[in-house]
């Protein structure tokens, strides 16, 4: 941390407010993270409630076409881009630094930058509500359907222009991860000793670096489709719709493992910790997770079997759709191995993580029906879709976050989440999710297609819709019984010892909540599990020195005026172009300002 | 419960009851969904030789599927209940086993490949060219119905196909505008109708009747409205369907459809309607309706083609199919009287 220079403890005068603006502290800016996204999975899950009570019955009459496809594409947008990812872009920022023994990331200032990003991303998304329509050509924007010619106002535009900006942010995110793990390790931290988690972020790290620069130069061809003229995808002119599907999927594919991975990571940790032993297989939960990465690549054009691929394609790509299911395998057979033999503590953590390997085998096995292009091509586009992908996002990747959650509270706030009424929000959460979901298999198969906004009574798709809705209901209420939760324990004394869980990883060694500088001296790591290594050797962390000097990182608002530049060149590129040259220039200064900033 | 002696046994009992007791009922519900029977859209019961195929693999990987989810369950419940936290137990320190990671290495490899192998036998067979008899129909996606047209036999209608038993199709998929999807589930799989390449499906069918379909593409506004019907009729029937499709709209003396074939100039319809027969309607934007009032539905499968639906339809097109390009005319009681006089005349 070469440029990190300033006291800690140094007594700052600024208000609150400010202090949490121009905050390059990791653990603050997770806690940002935390509340923004969270915040916007409430609102994915209110856009939710309205497709399905809109769905309750046949012929329903809640909402209309329109704003039903604006929401189910917006719910889709909110929940991957503004909820799913930075709820584990806040874990990744609040842990990594913690896990590894470090001080704080690699580029903390480029790490506020990426939250700002993130935040104008997003309102700027959910703005696009009030400002025309939200876009309502499915989250995957296929042309020509999102061309010009067809959605002919603002609103993919706003889809274009905010998932870019969030890109910018997630790329940003990913690189600061990525050195970090790479870099700062604390001594004795080998690769093969990172805490897993700590893997499943760096390979989501890189899968995001990979994968999010296909993505944007896809939506920057789309833009100038729309907006200038070209023709990329429109086959009028010699374009082609079906680029569009690759470079979509190319990123969309990988981008299902950046939003699992985390959460594999997540029940990693507390399915070992709970369960009092060491994670079953280390290596190979760790090469799985990489193979995952690697084949999540080769895949991607599994969700184009029914356009048209041909016979070799399709084989290709269901052989390696098919082999992904494997690494997947092992996975779940060591996560049941290191549950062998254990004693195991069942708070709430550990339900959400134990019901993450039975929510997220029936998503993985049902994937694995899709790799057949022959099966798929009645699965595709029907609602057996969309039961397999809230079985792996909402099963696999939400259920790992409660879990981590619940797992990490009293480490960040020093207090623990209600036991009691954890325990309520799961099972609410747990039977509303099943309800929801499971049904959905059975629509699919009875022939319903996804993404209508009426279907007619009598097809035998009325009492599975209706049950689909009750259970969206009460999974609802178990997000509020979490919530209230938050509330009340946010209002209780600090109780939480620094290692609640006897946990095993280097983040139980520091107080909790951590002090600024993490740790008072940085633990040298002896072994995989260092903390129960330490502990079974009778190794006690070494003192607290007399004077204690650290040097930290100070606040900086240049990544909030760098992040205003890039927000004003997206409200130019959605108004008047001249705005964007306003842009550029503030972004400019914000970047001249940055460079030369005093570092202390 | 515990992990030895009697307390072992009841953990392993109460999983395998509770696994027993999920799986059953879940097998109940699938089997309820996917055999619903000949006037639904079930992806279970084909009546094609075709999708006879994919069935086949479909059942194999459904049950494939459904015994990795009994044996995930059935242990995550054992060890659960069995390795609970107890006093003055202490948890194994395993950190892992060479050979068990090479066995439940192999266990999916070996799931893969039994799913594999037939798969790719069935892609390359329905995947090949469509046999020589194969009659042809070209289905032309547009925002939102569906145009079919038999080259070979001069049919051009919308909506509603009608096609020969125990002969091969194969239908040549086009698009209009945007991507659409064909899909008629007890048929065959889906396949895209992507603009500016032509797809082609074909299948066997081998049971007479009338298959629903529905587009599986999300196409824009009204998606969920773009419906249509496949008729699998015997061959005599199908010739006698070719016929009257195939001769001009019938022409009357009546007063009452001649006034309606009036209407139908004055407000417009001509200009996006073809109707042969009628030299003045050759308009190509809609639906061909020379012989609408042979169909069982119109407005793209969502209305009965019964005189109360023709009204509705008529005198507010888009409150039923929200963006259609036909815009509501603001017809009067009379002139929506006289259209369906004229309409119900095209048998």
């Amino acid at each position: 941390m070469a440029t990190a220079v300033g006291t800690a403890g140094q007594v700052t005068e600024r208000s609150g407010i400010w202090e949490w603006m121009t905050t390059v502290d990791h653990k603050k800016i997770a806690i940002l993270y935390g509340i923004t996204s969270f915040f916007f999975f409430v609102v994915g899950g209110i856009e939710a409630l309205l497709v399905r009570t809109q769905l309750a019955v046949p012929n329903g009459t809640v909402i209309d076409a329109d704003l039903y496809n604006q929401l189910f594409t917006t719910h889709a947008l909110t929940m991957i881009f503004l909820a799913v990812m930075p709820l584990g872009v806040s874990f990744f920022n609040y842990f990594i630094p913690l896990q590894i023994g470090a001080r704080d990331v690699a580029f903390p200032r480029l790490n506020m930058l990426s939250y700002w990003v993130y935040l104008i991303g997003a309102v700027m998304l959910t703005a696009s509500f009030f400002l025309g329509g939200a876009p309502d050509g499915g989250w995957f924007g296929y042309a020509p359907l999102s061309d010009r010619a067809y959605s002919p106002g603002s609103q993919m535009d706003f889809y274009v222009i905010s998932l870019i900006i969030l890109g910018i942010s997630s790329l940003i995110g990913a690189l600061n991860f990525a050195v970090t793990i790479i870099n700062m390790r604390a001594p004795g931290m080998s690769m093969m000793r990172l805490p897993v988690y700590m893997w499943m972020t760096l390979i989501t790290a890189f899968l995001l670096i990979l994968s999010l620069p296909v993505l944007t130069v896809g939506l920057i061809e789309l833009y100038f489709d729309r907006n200038f003229g070209t023709h990329f995808f429109a086959p009028e002119m010699g374009g082609d719709p079906i680029l569009w599907q690759h470079i979509f999927w190319i990123f969309g594919h990988p981008e299902v493992y950046i939003l699992i991975l985390p959460s594999m990571g997540v029940i990693s940790e507390v399915i070992p910790v709970m369960s009092r032993k060491p994670l079953f297989g280390y290596a190979a939960v760790v090469f799985a997770g990489a193979a995952i990465g690697v084949l999540g690549f080769g895949v991607w054009s599994h969700h184009m079997f029914t356009t048209g691929l041909g016979t070799v394609p399709q084989v290709v790509f269901s052989a390696s759709t098919m082999a992904i299911g494997i690494p997947t395998g092992i996975k779940i057979f060591n996560w049941l191995g290191t549950m062998y033999g254990g004693n195991i503590r069942f708070n709430t953590a550990m339900y959400f993580a134990v019901s993450f390997l039975v929510l997220f085998t029936i998503g993985g096995i049902s994937g694995v029906m899709h790799a057949s292009p022959s099966v798929d091509s009645h699965q595709q586009d029907s609602y057996f879709v969309v039961a397999h992908i809230h079985y792996v996002l909402f099963g696999g990747a939400v259920m790992g976050m409660f879990s981590g959650m619940f797992y990490w509270f009293p480490k960040i706030t020093g207090r623990f989440l209600d036991e009691t009424s954890g325990k309520i929000s799961f099972w609410l959460m747990f039977i509303g999710m099943n309800a929801t979901f499971f049904p959905m298999h059975f629509l699919g198969i009875s022939g319903m297609p996804r993404r209508i906004y009426t279907y007619e009574e009598g097809l035998g798709w009325d009492t599975w819709n209706f049950v689909a809705t009750v259970g969206a209901f009460i999974l609802a209420l178990g997000v509020l019984f979490f919530i209230v939760n938050f509330f009340q324990t946010m209002r209780k004394p600090r109780t939480a010892p620094a290692d609640p869980w006897g946990g095993s990883t280097l983040e139980w060694a520091t107080t909790s909540p951590p002090p600024d500088h993490n740790f008072d001296v940085v633990p040298e790591v002896r072994d995989r599990d260092p903390l129960w290594y330490n502990r079974d050797h009778g190794i006690s962390l070494p003192a607290r020195p007399e004077h204690l000097h650290i040097h930290l990182p100070p606040p900086s608002y240049f990544p909030m005026i760098v992040a205003m530049g890039i927000g004003l060149i997206g409200v130019g590129l959605l108004s008047h172009l001249a705005l964007s040259f306003v842009g550029v220039a503030v972004l400019i200064y914000g970047i001249w300002g940055w460079s030369l900033e005093p570092t202390s | 419960m515990g992990r030895s002696g009697p307390g072992r046994i009841i953990a392993i009992v109460v999983s395998l009851l509770i696994t027993a007791a999920v799986s059953a009922i879940l097998w109940y519900w699938f089997h309820e969904s996917a055999f619903l029977g000949a006037d639904f859209m079930s992806t279970f019961e084909p009546a094609s030789e075709n999708a006879q195929r994919i069935q086949d693999i479909y059942v194999l990987i459904f049950w494939l599927a459904g015994a990795v989810f009994v044996g995930v369950l059935a242990l995550t419940l054992i060890f659960s209940f069995m390795f609970r936290e107890k006093e003055g137990v202490e948890a194994k320190q395993i950190h892992g086993n060479s050979r068990l990671e090479v066995l439940w290495t192999f266990i999916p490899v070996i799931i893969v490949v039994v799913m594999a192998v037939p798969t790719f036998n069935t892609i390359i067979d329905l995947e090949a060219d469509a046999p020589d008899d194969a009659l042809e129909v070209v289905a032309r996606g547009y925002q939102w119905w569906f145009e079919f047209e038999i080259p070979e036999l001069g049919v051009v209608t919308a909506n509603e196909v009608h096609i020969p038993v125990d002969r091969p199709v194969n239908f040549r998929l086009e698009s209009a505008d945007v991507i659409h999807s064909f899909w008629v589930p007890r048929l065959m799989g889906k396949k895209d109708m992507v603009p500016g390449h032509v797809n082609q499906i074909w299948f066997t069918p081998h049971e007479v009747g009338e298959f629903r379909g529905q587009c599986a593409e999300f196409c824009g506004l009204s998606h969920a409205n773009m419906r249509f019907r496949v008729h699998v009729d015997s061959a005599a029937d199908f010739d006698t369907w070719v016929a009257a499709q195939t001769a001009d709209a019938a022409t009357s003396e009546d007063e009452a459809i001649l006034a309606g074939m009036q209407q139908f100039t004055q407000s417009g319809c001509i200009g996006c309607h073809t109707v042969r027969g009628n030299d003045l309607a050759a308009g190509v934007a809609g639906p061909d309706l020379t012989h609408v009032a042979s169909r069982g539905t119109i407005a793209s499968g969502t209305l009965a083609n019964t005189p109360e639906d023709m009204e509705r339809w008529l005198s507010d097109p888009p409150a039923v199919k929200p963006g259609s390009l036909m815009p509501n005319l603001n017809l009067s009681d009379e002139e929506i009287d006289r259209l369906m006089a004229y309409l119900d005349s095209l048998q």
